[in-house]
Protein backbone atom coordinates (compact mmCIF):
# COMPACT_ATOMS: atom_id res chain seq x y z
CA UNK A 1 0.00 0.00 0.00
CA UNK A 2 1.15 3.49 -0.68
CA UNK A 3 1.42 6.05 2.08
CA UNK A 4 3.86 8.85 1.77
CA UNK A 5 5.80 9.73 4.91
CA UNK A 6 4.26 13.18 4.89
CA UNK A 7 0.64 12.08 4.78
CA UNK A 8 1.45 9.28 7.17
CA UNK A 9 3.28 11.21 9.83
CA UNK A 10 0.03 12.64 11.08
CA UNK A 11 -1.11 9.14 11.94
CA UNK A 12 1.96 8.29 13.98
CA UNK A 13 1.29 8.90 17.63
CA UNK A 14 3.66 11.53 18.92
CA UNK A 15 5.24 10.88 22.27
CA UNK A 16 6.50 13.71 24.42
CA UNK A 17 10.24 13.70 25.00
CA UNK A 18 11.19 12.52 28.48
CA UNK A 19 12.12 15.44 30.70
CA UNK A 20 15.32 13.78 31.88
CA UNK A 21 17.20 11.83 29.23
CA UNK A 22 18.86 8.82 30.86
CA UNK A 23 22.52 8.18 30.00
CA UNK A 24 22.06 4.48 29.24
CA UNK A 25 19.33 3.39 26.85
CA UNK A 26 17.75 -0.04 26.71
CA UNK A 27 16.13 -0.80 23.38
CA UNK A 28 12.94 -2.19 24.91
CA UNK A 29 11.01 1.11 25.25
CA UNK A 30 11.92 1.90 21.65
CA UNK A 31 10.40 -1.41 20.54
CA UNK A 32 7.10 -0.71 22.30
CA UNK A 33 7.06 2.84 20.95
CA UNK A 34 7.41 1.39 17.45
CA UNK A 35 4.47 -0.94 18.07
CA UNK A 36 2.30 1.91 19.34
CA UNK A 37 3.22 4.24 16.48
CA UNK A 38 2.41 1.75 13.73
CA UNK A 39 -0.73 0.27 15.35
CA UNK A 40 -3.11 2.91 13.88
CA UNK A 41 -2.14 1.68 10.40
CA UNK A 42 -3.95 -1.56 11.15
CA UNK A 43 -7.10 0.32 10.14
CA UNK A 44 -5.75 0.55 6.59
CA UNK A 45 -3.80 -2.70 6.45
CA UNK A 46 -6.58 -5.03 7.64
CA UNK A 47 -9.24 -4.09 5.03
CA UNK A 48 -6.59 -4.06 2.28
CA UNK A 49 -5.47 -7.57 3.22
CA UNK A 50 -9.08 -8.81 3.34
CA UNK A 51 -9.64 -7.33 -0.12
CA UNK A 52 -6.59 -9.12 -1.48
CA UNK A 53 -7.78 -12.41 -0.02
CA UNK A 54 -11.24 -11.93 -1.54
CA UNK A 55 -10.03 -10.93 -5.01
CA UNK A 56 -7.38 -13.67 -5.09
CA UNK A 57 -10.03 -16.27 -4.28
CA UNK A 58 -12.32 -14.86 -6.95
CA UNK A 59 -9.45 -15.11 -9.44
CA UNK A 60 -9.29 -18.84 -8.69
CA UNK A 61 -6.44 -19.03 -6.16
CA UNK A 62 -6.84 -21.43 -3.26
CA UNK A 63 -6.12 -20.47 0.35
CA UNK A 64 -2.55 -21.83 0.26
CA UNK A 65 -1.68 -19.91 -2.91
CA UNK A 66 -3.24 -16.73 -1.58
CA UNK A 67 -1.33 -17.00 1.69
CA UNK A 68 1.94 -17.78 -0.10
CA UNK A 69 1.45 -14.55 -2.06
CA UNK A 70 0.99 -12.43 1.06
CA UNK A 71 3.83 -14.07 3.00
CA UNK A 72 6.32 -13.90 0.13
CA UNK A 73 5.59 -10.36 -0.99
CA UNK A 74 3.92 -8.35 1.87
CA UNK A 75 3.21 -5.42 -0.43
CA UNK A 76 -0.45 -4.97 -1.26
CA UNK A 77 -0.22 -2.85 -4.39
CA UNK A 78 2.28 -5.18 -6.07
CA UNK A 79 0.15 -8.20 -5.16
CA UNK A 80 -2.97 -6.60 -6.63
CA UNK A 81 -1.07 -5.64 -9.79
CA UNK A 82 0.23 -9.17 -10.30
CA UNK A 83 -3.23 -10.61 -9.68
CA UNK A 84 -4.94 -8.20 -12.09
CA UNK A 85 -2.43 -8.91 -14.87
CA UNK A 86 -2.67 -12.68 -14.39
CA UNK A 87 -6.47 -12.42 -14.67
CA UNK A 88 -5.89 -10.51 -17.94
CA UNK A 89 -3.65 -13.40 -19.12
CA UNK A 90 -0.54 -11.26 -19.44
CA UNK A 91 2.71 -13.18 -20.03
CA UNK A 92 4.55 -14.17 -16.83
CA UNK A 93 7.49 -11.91 -17.54
CA UNK A 94 5.24 -8.86 -17.92
CA UNK A 95 3.37 -9.76 -14.72
CA UNK A 96 6.65 -9.91 -12.81
CA UNK A 97 8.14 -6.78 -14.36
CA UNK A 98 5.00 -4.69 -13.74
CA UNK A 99 4.50 -5.84 -10.15
CA UNK A 100 8.17 -5.28 -9.36
CA UNK A 101 7.92 -1.82 -10.89
CA UNK A 102 5.14 -1.10 -8.38
CA UNK A 103 7.54 -2.22 -5.65
CA UNK A 104 10.42 -0.04 -6.83
CA UNK A 105 9.60 2.33 -4.00
CA UNK A 106 10.91 -0.33 -1.59
CA UNK A 107 14.36 0.33 -3.06
CA UNK A 108 13.89 4.00 -2.23
CA UNK A 109 12.87 3.13 1.34
CA UNK A 110 15.90 0.87 1.65
CA UNK A 111 18.13 3.67 0.41
CA UNK A 112 16.80 6.24 2.85
CA UNK A 113 16.97 3.85 5.84
CA UNK A 114 20.61 3.04 5.12
CA UNK A 115 22.15 6.07 6.91
CA UNK A 116 20.27 5.07 10.10
CA UNK A 117 20.44 1.26 10.08
CA UNK A 118 23.38 0.54 7.76
CA UNK A 119 25.68 0.00 10.76
CA UNK A 120 23.91 -3.21 11.81
CA UNK A 121 25.49 -6.61 11.04
CA UNK A 122 24.70 -8.05 7.61
CA UNK A 123 22.41 -10.80 8.94
CA UNK A 124 20.32 -8.22 10.78
CA UNK A 125 20.09 -6.04 7.70
CA UNK A 126 19.01 -9.09 5.68
CA UNK A 127 16.21 -9.84 8.15
CA UNK A 128 15.02 -6.26 8.47
CA UNK A 129 14.93 -5.95 4.66
CA UNK A 130 11.96 -8.31 4.59
CA UNK A 131 10.13 -5.98 6.97
CA UNK A 132 10.61 -2.78 4.95
CA UNK A 133 6.97 -1.76 4.41
CA UNK A 134 5.23 1.51 3.75
CA UNK A 135 4.23 1.69 7.41
CA UNK A 136 7.51 0.65 9.06
CA UNK A 137 9.40 3.00 6.76
CA UNK A 138 7.12 5.97 7.34
CA UNK A 139 7.09 5.67 11.14
CA UNK A 140 10.83 4.97 11.43
CA UNK A 141 11.90 7.93 9.31
CA UNK A 142 9.76 10.29 11.37
CA UNK A 143 11.20 8.86 14.61
CA UNK A 144 14.87 8.86 13.51
CA UNK A 145 14.69 12.43 12.28
CA UNK A 146 12.96 13.55 15.46
CA UNK A 147 15.40 11.78 17.82
CA UNK A 148 18.90 11.83 16.37
CA UNK A 149 20.34 10.78 19.76
CA UNK A 150 18.92 7.24 19.42
CA UNK A 151 21.51 4.45 19.54
CA UNK A 152 21.70 1.80 16.82
CA UNK A 153 20.10 -0.92 19.03
CA UNK A 154 17.28 1.51 19.83
CA UNK A 155 16.76 2.30 16.16
CA UNK A 156 16.68 -1.39 15.30
CA UNK A 157 14.27 -2.10 18.16
CA UNK A 158 12.02 0.75 17.05
CA UNK A 159 12.03 -0.54 13.47
CA UNK A 160 11.19 -4.07 14.69
CA UNK A 161 8.36 -2.57 16.73
CA UNK A 162 6.83 -0.81 13.72
CA UNK A 163 6.43 -4.06 11.79
CA UNK A 164 5.27 -6.14 14.76
CA UNK A 165 1.55 -5.23 14.57
CA UNK A 166 1.48 -4.89 10.76
CA UNK A 167 2.99 -8.10 9.40
CA UNK A 168 0.92 -10.67 11.38
CA UNK A 169 -2.21 -8.62 10.58
CA UNK A 170 -1.33 -8.74 6.87
CA UNK A 171 -1.19 -12.57 7.03
CA UNK A 172 -4.26 -13.05 9.22
CA UNK A 173 -6.55 -10.70 7.31
CA UNK A 174 -5.44 -12.13 3.95
CA UNK A 175 -6.52 -15.49 5.33
CA UNK A 176 -9.86 -14.05 6.47
CA UNK A 177 -10.44 -12.61 2.99
CA UNK A 178 -9.49 -15.86 1.28
CA UNK A 179 -11.94 -17.84 3.42
CA UNK A 180 -14.67 -15.22 2.95
CA UNK A 181 -14.00 -14.72 -0.75
CA UNK A 182 -16.26 -17.21 -2.48
CA UNK A 183 -19.29 -16.20 -0.42
CA UNK A 184 -19.55 -12.66 -1.77
CA UNK A 185 -22.26 -12.21 -4.44
CA UNK A 186 -21.45 -10.61 -7.80
CA UNK A 187 -23.99 -7.83 -7.24
CA UNK A 188 -21.54 -6.25 -4.79
CA UNK A 189 -19.52 -5.03 -7.80
CA UNK A 190 -16.25 -5.95 -6.10
CA UNK A 191 -14.53 -5.59 -9.47
CA UNK A 192 -14.41 -1.91 -8.66
CA UNK A 193 -12.97 -2.25 -5.15
CA UNK A 194 -9.46 -2.23 -6.57
CA UNK A 195 -9.75 1.00 -8.61
CA UNK A 196 -11.44 2.78 -5.68
CA UNK A 197 -8.80 1.63 -3.19
CA UNK A 198 -5.93 2.64 -5.47
CA UNK A 199 -7.46 6.04 -6.23
CA UNK A 200 -7.98 6.61 -2.50
CA UNK A 201 -4.32 5.82 -1.85
CA UNK A 202 -3.20 7.94 -4.79
CA UNK A 203 -5.03 11.17 -4.01
CA UNK A 204 -3.16 12.08 -0.80
CA UNK A 205 0.15 11.52 -2.59
CA UNK A 206 -0.46 14.39 -5.02
CA UNK A 207 1.43 16.88 -2.88
CA UNK A 208 3.50 18.73 -5.48
CA UNK A 209 2.96 19.87 -9.08
CA UNK A 210 5.50 17.23 -10.15
CA UNK A 211 3.41 14.46 -8.57
CA UNK A 212 0.30 15.76 -10.35
CA UNK A 213 2.11 15.88 -13.69
CA UNK A 214 3.41 12.32 -13.26
CA UNK A 215 -0.15 11.17 -12.53
CA UNK A 216 -1.67 12.94 -15.54
CA UNK A 217 1.01 11.60 -17.88
CA UNK A 218 0.45 8.13 -16.44
CA UNK A 219 -3.30 8.27 -17.12
CA UNK A 220 -2.96 9.61 -20.68
CA UNK A 221 -0.17 7.24 -21.74
CA UNK A 222 -1.84 4.17 -20.21
CA UNK A 223 -5.07 4.89 -22.12
CA UNK A 224 -3.19 5.58 -25.37
CA UNK A 225 -1.11 2.42 -24.90
CA UNK A 226 -4.03 0.15 -24.06
CA UNK A 227 -3.74 -1.51 -27.50
CA UNK A 228 -0.14 -2.62 -26.86
CA UNK A 229 -0.10 -6.43 -26.45
CA UNK A 230 0.88 -8.31 -23.29
CA UNK A 231 -0.28 -5.51 -20.96
CA UNK A 232 3.01 -3.77 -21.71
CA UNK A 233 1.14 -0.44 -21.74
CA UNK A 234 1.30 -0.35 -17.92
CA UNK A 235 5.09 -0.53 -17.87
CA UNK A 236 5.46 1.99 -20.69
CA UNK A 237 3.11 4.44 -18.97
CA UNK A 238 4.89 3.91 -15.64
CA UNK A 239 8.34 4.61 -17.05
CA UNK A 240 7.24 7.63 -19.08
CA UNK A 241 5.35 9.08 -16.09
CA UNK A 242 8.32 8.53 -13.77
CA UNK A 243 10.57 10.45 -16.14
CA UNK A 244 7.91 13.15 -16.48
CA UNK A 245 7.73 13.48 -12.67
CA UNK A 246 11.52 13.70 -12.31
CA UNK A 247 11.80 16.26 -15.10
CA UNK A 248 8.93 18.30 -13.70
CA UNK A 249 10.63 18.29 -10.29
CA UNK A 250 13.82 19.66 -11.83
CA UNK A 251 11.85 22.29 -13.71
CA UNK A 252 9.93 23.47 -10.65
CA UNK A 253 13.07 23.36 -8.51
CA UNK A 254 14.80 25.69 -10.91
CA UNK A 255 11.85 28.04 -10.62
CA UNK A 256 11.74 27.43 -6.88
CA UNK A 257 8.03 26.59 -6.85
CA UNK A 258 7.85 22.83 -6.22
CA UNK A 259 5.88 23.01 -2.99
CA UNK B 1 -8.33 -19.34 -15.06
CA UNK B 2 -4.77 -18.70 -13.93
CA UNK B 3 -2.23 -21.36 -14.86
CA UNK B 4 -0.74 -23.11 -11.80
CA UNK B 5 2.87 -23.04 -12.99
CA UNK B 6 2.65 -19.40 -13.96
CA UNK B 7 1.09 -18.58 -10.59
CA UNK B 8 3.91 -20.14 -8.58
CA UNK B 9 6.56 -18.55 -10.79
CA UNK B 10 4.94 -15.18 -10.11
CA UNK B 11 4.62 -15.78 -6.34
CA UNK B 12 8.23 -16.93 -5.93
CA UNK B 13 9.65 -14.46 -8.44
CA UNK B 14 7.78 -11.52 -6.96
CA UNK B 15 8.74 -12.57 -3.43
CA UNK B 16 12.44 -12.87 -4.30
CA UNK B 17 12.40 -9.74 -6.47
CA UNK B 18 10.73 -7.68 -3.74
CA UNK B 19 13.31 -8.87 -1.24
CA UNK B 20 16.13 -7.89 -3.60
CA UNK B 21 14.58 -4.41 -4.00
CA UNK B 22 14.36 -4.03 -0.22
CA UNK B 23 17.84 -5.44 0.43
CA UNK B 24 19.90 -3.85 -2.34
CA UNK B 25 20.64 -0.52 -0.76
CA UNK B 26 20.71 -1.29 2.94
CA UNK B 27 22.47 -4.63 2.41
CA UNK B 28 24.91 -4.03 -0.41
CA UNK B 29 25.32 -0.32 -0.97
CA UNK B 30 25.96 0.33 2.72
CA UNK B 31 27.34 3.76 3.43
CA UNK B 32 27.71 4.90 -0.18
CA UNK B 33 25.29 7.58 -1.29
CA UNK B 34 22.68 7.00 -3.95
CA UNK B 35 22.81 9.34 -6.96
CA UNK B 36 20.24 12.14 -6.92
CA UNK B 37 18.88 11.32 -10.36
CA UNK B 38 17.99 7.82 -9.21
CA UNK B 39 16.21 8.98 -6.04
CA UNK B 40 14.42 11.62 -8.10
CA UNK B 41 12.93 8.92 -10.35
CA UNK B 42 12.17 6.50 -7.51
CA UNK B 43 10.17 9.23 -5.77
CA UNK B 44 7.57 9.10 -8.56
CA UNK B 45 7.14 5.33 -8.91
CA UNK B 46 3.87 5.24 -6.99
CA UNK B 47 2.18 8.16 -8.74
CA UNK B 48 3.51 6.93 -12.10
CA UNK B 49 2.24 3.37 -11.92
CA UNK B 50 -0.95 3.39 -9.83
CA UNK B 51 -2.85 5.67 -12.26
CA UNK B 52 -1.69 3.60 -15.24
CA UNK B 53 -3.15 0.51 -13.62
CA UNK B 54 -6.42 2.19 -12.63
CA UNK B 55 -7.18 4.33 -15.71
CA UNK B 56 -8.03 1.44 -18.09
CA UNK B 57 -10.09 -0.26 -15.37
CA UNK B 58 -12.14 2.93 -15.03
CA UNK B 59 -12.44 3.64 -18.76
CA UNK B 60 -13.22 0.07 -19.83
CA UNK B 61 -14.50 -1.99 -16.87
CA UNK B 62 -14.43 -5.76 -17.45
CA UNK B 63 -17.70 -6.13 -15.52
CA UNK B 64 -19.55 -4.15 -18.23
CA UNK B 65 -17.68 -5.84 -21.10
CA UNK B 66 -15.47 -2.82 -21.56
CA UNK B 67 -18.31 -0.32 -21.96
CA UNK B 68 -17.84 3.02 -20.21
CA UNK B 69 -20.09 2.80 -17.17
CA UNK B 70 -21.63 5.86 -15.50
CA UNK B 71 -21.72 4.54 -11.90
CA UNK B 72 -18.09 3.40 -12.05
CA UNK B 73 -16.93 6.65 -13.63
CA UNK B 74 -18.73 8.74 -11.00
CA UNK B 75 -17.40 6.53 -8.20
CA UNK B 76 -13.84 6.99 -9.44
CA UNK B 77 -14.30 10.77 -9.66
CA UNK B 78 -15.81 10.92 -6.17
CA UNK B 79 -12.97 8.86 -4.68
CA UNK B 80 -10.32 11.07 -6.22
CA UNK B 81 -12.11 14.31 -5.31
CA UNK B 82 -12.68 13.37 -1.66
CA UNK B 83 -9.13 12.01 -1.41
CA UNK B 84 -7.69 15.24 -2.79
CA UNK B 85 -9.71 17.46 -0.50
CA UNK B 86 -9.59 15.49 2.76
CA UNK B 87 -6.27 13.62 2.27
CA UNK B 88 -8.08 10.83 4.06
CA UNK B 89 -7.85 7.32 2.58
CA UNK B 90 -10.94 6.01 4.38
CA UNK B 91 -13.06 9.02 3.54
CA UNK B 92 -12.15 8.60 -0.12
CA UNK B 93 -12.95 4.87 -0.17
CA UNK B 94 -16.23 5.48 1.62
CA UNK B 95 -17.19 8.24 -0.84
CA UNK B 96 -16.32 6.08 -3.84
CA UNK B 97 -18.26 3.08 -2.56
CA UNK B 98 -21.27 5.22 -1.65
CA UNK B 99 -21.42 6.81 -5.09
CA UNK B 100 -20.94 3.43 -6.79
CA UNK B 101 -23.75 1.72 -4.90
CA UNK B 102 -25.98 4.80 -4.86
CA UNK B 103 -25.78 5.35 -8.61
CA UNK B 104 -26.09 1.64 -9.44
CA UNK B 105 -29.26 1.60 -7.36
CA UNK B 106 -30.67 4.80 -8.90
CA UNK B 107 -29.70 4.03 -12.50
CA UNK B 108 -30.71 0.40 -12.14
Amino acid sequence: MYLSPVSVSGLCIKHPMPTTTPKTHTPRPAFWRGCADSAPFLLVVAPFAVLFGVLATEAGLNVLETMAFSVAVIAGAAQFTALQLMVEDAPTLIVLASALAVNLRMAMYSASLTPYLGGAPLWQRAILSYFILDQSYACSMVEYEKKPQMTLPEKLAYFAGTSTPIVPAWYIFTYAGAVLGTQIPESWALDFALPITFLALLAPMLRTPAHVIATLVSIVVSLLMAWVPYSLGLLIAGIVAMIAGAQAELYFERRGTNR
Amino acid sequence: MIDQTELWIVIIGLGLGSFVLRFTFIGLVGGRTIPDWMLRHLRYTAVAILPALVAPLVAWPAATDGQLDAPRLMAAAATLAVGLVTRNVFGAIFAGASVLYGSMFLLG
